[in-house]
């Protein structure tokens, strides 16, 4: 099925409108909001702290754990209910592969770093959302990084290669493709990657191309916000 | 790490707190409703000082209550989520969230704040339900009176759903008809540290006191809930005195929603 | 070429600070081929060759010599276990504890106690990060009273001050004992709460301001300021 414009009027390339915030929360050691179009995600690093249970420690270094929550009214059908699903553990896992790999945790053996995402609005995107405030608020904690991480949502809807799909789009009915992406910007490296519908190997190609520009946009913003915190 | 107990005993006999607020001030409050708008029914964001909850309401349709056919139902859901805090832990909520849930609930049940006869789309078998859900983000101290005003600025912002009685089923589409609401009371949290009542306590304060005692306060003065916390007891003047400090303060925080 | 980023100015992880071979890097940075990279969120700091990058956040992590200040939360039969807020409490062994000879079987309690606020001397740290204490040396002791706040543990040497220079103007415009703990903790002691209200709001404040220019100047007028 064509799809020759966008739902919400976009080009094909663009992301929705971005807004970023660092040090939201101000009892955590780092924070940070991060949205796109009407995704909200609200991201708090605690750590290194003690770790419980006892056995997950690791006496080389400490570990990341994400912690990826919607909240009960932030879907627009039915209400959410609390607790985690199989796919809010299978998104806390891609997020902290994600992470990890700009992350040195071996100062801190035995402890654990905290990463708390809440999402009080979703419409798609959400996981790229919360990895997005998640490294701001990383880097917000102080805590030694490689790089920052930059993540989108890039896909097809019908026959075209979007970037940032919205929830209309990932419900288009002539088909859609999702392809969750997160790089270092730096290096271009891939962290994160995720596909669920069905493209071509050209395809594919094409939109981690998308991916990449759009990355890096993302990562413009994000670097105002972390400077932005300390009035630069 | 409390460090400060002792420190804030001796401030309170020269009559200060740490933060220099007299014992019957509350910090800044500003309330924004509106917050989640493409998804909650509802929702708001209170900042009380540093302390920040947001709040969202969901509606759905379900059968009634056998005991109230022709009445909608409530249900509060409050979670102390680790993001707010370095105190929270992940998991199922604990008895504090539970506590938190159950004293706002009560408040808006035994108020009658939910006008409920009007929630009924067919007696005996189908009436509205109303989801309250509330999320600190920050704890900074308070988060009971920050809940609280949370909630009912959501419920005030709430608009409804519509039910296709031909379908029998719910259209996820916001109206522009109002949550039909009667009676708003007003929560007012005082804390007892030695013979000092505050209220409005900090983290710091709530990491000393002694007890606390949360009041529901109607517009005619009268009370709808109360939820005594803490572990020492209180005596009945005592009691008596802070429900007074309760009252008094609900008229100021009413001028707020 | 050298340098790429401006002395000074706020960095963020990954940002390319200098290329070439002509700085070496510091804390906060490290080499990547032609370039050195920032590793931390903070502000970039350029000494001749040396490249580092302070941090501006962050949790404490002990480092052997630091004097910190920590609360007693176990007492065991020959140690007792303090909280100088790393990740894990730190051990202050019997013989670390007083010159005092204290029998076998004591009540420990009589010497420290729960619940108490002490200055102790870091003195070992080995790669596990457990953490051994002493509190025999000048100044070392039981803290009675007073106020404790919390500031970045990366701050505290701008907060003290070349010298003690910055901490110095504070204790004397306000009156009061001030003594800066490593970790971040910050105990402050007077007769006028209203000076060590004082005392509070200006640690804070230097605490936030940490990475301006002009920072002691910015002090000295605002402590006037409020004196009046």
């Amino acid at each position: 099925m064509k799809y020759t414009k966008r739902l919400d009027g976009r080009k094909f390339e663009e992301a929705r409108p971005i807004e970023a915030k660092v040090g939201v929360v101000k009892r955590a050691d780092g924070s940070a909001m991060f949205r796109t179009g009407k995704t909200i995600a609200i991201a708090a690093v605690y750590g290194p702290r003690e770790l419980h249970p006892s056995h997950l420690r690791n006496s080389e270094k400490g570990i990341l754990r994400c912690n990826y929550n919607m909240m009960a009214f932030s879907t627009a059908q039915e209400r959410v209910r609390p607790g985690p699903s199989r796919r809010s553990k299978e998104i806390n896992l891609v997020m902290e592969k994600a992470l990890l790999p700009v992350l040195d945790l071996s100062e801190f053996p035995n402890t654990v770093i905290d990463v708390f995402v809440e999402l009080p609005q979703t419409d798609a995107g959400t996981r790229c959302a919360g990895i997005n405030a998640a490294a701001l608020a990383l880097a917000d904690a102080g805590l030694a990084m490689k790089d920052i991480i930059s993540s989108i949502s890039v896909g097809k809807v019908g026959d075209k290669i979007v970037a940032d799909l919205s929830k209309e789009e990932e419900d288009f009915e002539g088909g859609a493709t999702d392809i969750p992406v997160a790089i270092m910007p730096r290096t271009n490296k891939l962290t994160l990657l995720q596909l669920d519908g069905n493209v071509s190997k050209d395809e594919l190609k094409e939109a981690l191309e998308m991916a990449k520009k759009s990355c890096q946009e993302i990562y413009k913003i994000q670097v105002k916000a972390l400077k932005e915190k300390y009035g630069a | 790490m409390e460090m400060n107990k002792e420190y804030i005993e001796s401030l309170l006999t020269k009559n200060l707190r740490l933060d220099n607020r007299k014992f019957s001030e509350y910090r800044n409050i500003t309330i924004e409703t509106g917050i989640s708008p493409k998804s909650a029914l509802g929702s708001a964001r209170v900042k009380l000082g540093e302390t920040e909850v947001i709040a969202g309401i969901k509606m759905d349709a379900g059968t009634p209550y056998p005991d109230t056919p022709d009445d909608g139902a409530m249900m509060v859901n409050a979670e102390l989520i680790p993001l707010a805090s370095p105190k929270f832990e992940s998991g199922a909520p604990g008895v504090d969230a539970i506590e938190m849930s159950r004293v706002v609930d009560r408040a808006i049940r035994e108020s009658k704040a939910i006008d409920t006869k009007k929630l009924c789309i067919k007696k005996g078998e189908k009436v509205w339900l109303v989801f309250i859900d509330i999320y600190p983000i920050n704890d900074a101290g308070n988060l009971f009176d920050a809940a609280y005003l949370a909630a009912i600025s959501a419920l005030k912002d709430t608009k409804m759903l519509k039910y296709d009685a031909k379908e029998d089923k719910v259209i996820y589409e916001k109206t522009t008809k109002s949550l039909p609401l009667l009676n708003l009371p007003i929560e007012c949290t005082v804390v007892k540290i030695n013979n000092a009542f505050l209220v409005d306590p900090s983290y710091e304060e709530e990491e000393a006191m002694d007890a606390r005692l949360t009041v529901a306060v109607l517009e005619d003065n009268s009370i709808c809930a109360m939820q005594k916390g803490g572990d020492q007891p209180l005596t009945a003047e005592e009691t008596l005195k802070m429900i007074d400090i309760a009252i008094e303060k609900s008229k100021e925080l009413r001028k707020k929603l | 070429m050298t340098l790429v980023a401006q002395d000074k100015s706020i960095v963020v992880p990954g940002e390319v600070l200098a290329t070439g071979m002509d700085h070496v890097p510091a804390q906060g940075t490290f080499r990547e081929n032609e370039n050195i990279i920032a590793s931390q969120l903070g502000l970039l700091s350029v000494n001749g060759r040396l490249i580092k990058v302070i941090a501006l956040s962050g949790r404490y992590i002990p480092k052997v010599g630091d004097m910190v200040i920590g609360k007693i939360t176990y007492i065991s039969f020959s140690n007792w276990s303090v909280n100088i807020g790393y990740a894990y409490e730190a051990n202050l062994s019997l013989k670390e504890a007083t010159s005092d000879f204290i029998a076998r079987g004591a009540d420990l309690s009589q010497y420290f106690d729960y619940g108490d606020v002490v200055t102790a001397k870091v003195i070992g740290v080995n790669k596990q990060k457990a953490i051994d204490l002493t509190m025999k040396g000048p100044g070392l002791r039981k803290l009675k009273g007073g106020r404790i706040i919390k500031v970045t543990p990366s701050k505290v040497p701008r907060l003290i001050g070349k010298q003690g220079s910055m901490i110095s103007i504070v204790k004397e415009a306000t009156n009061c004992k001030i003594i800066v703990g490593q970790n971040g903790l910050v105990w402050m002691q007077g007769d006028d709460p209203e000076k060590v209200r004082l005392a509070e709001e200006t640690i804070l404040k230097i605490d936030r301001e940490a990475h301006k220019e002009g920072l002691t100047d910015e002090i000295s007028k605002f402590l006037k300021e409020r004196l009046k």
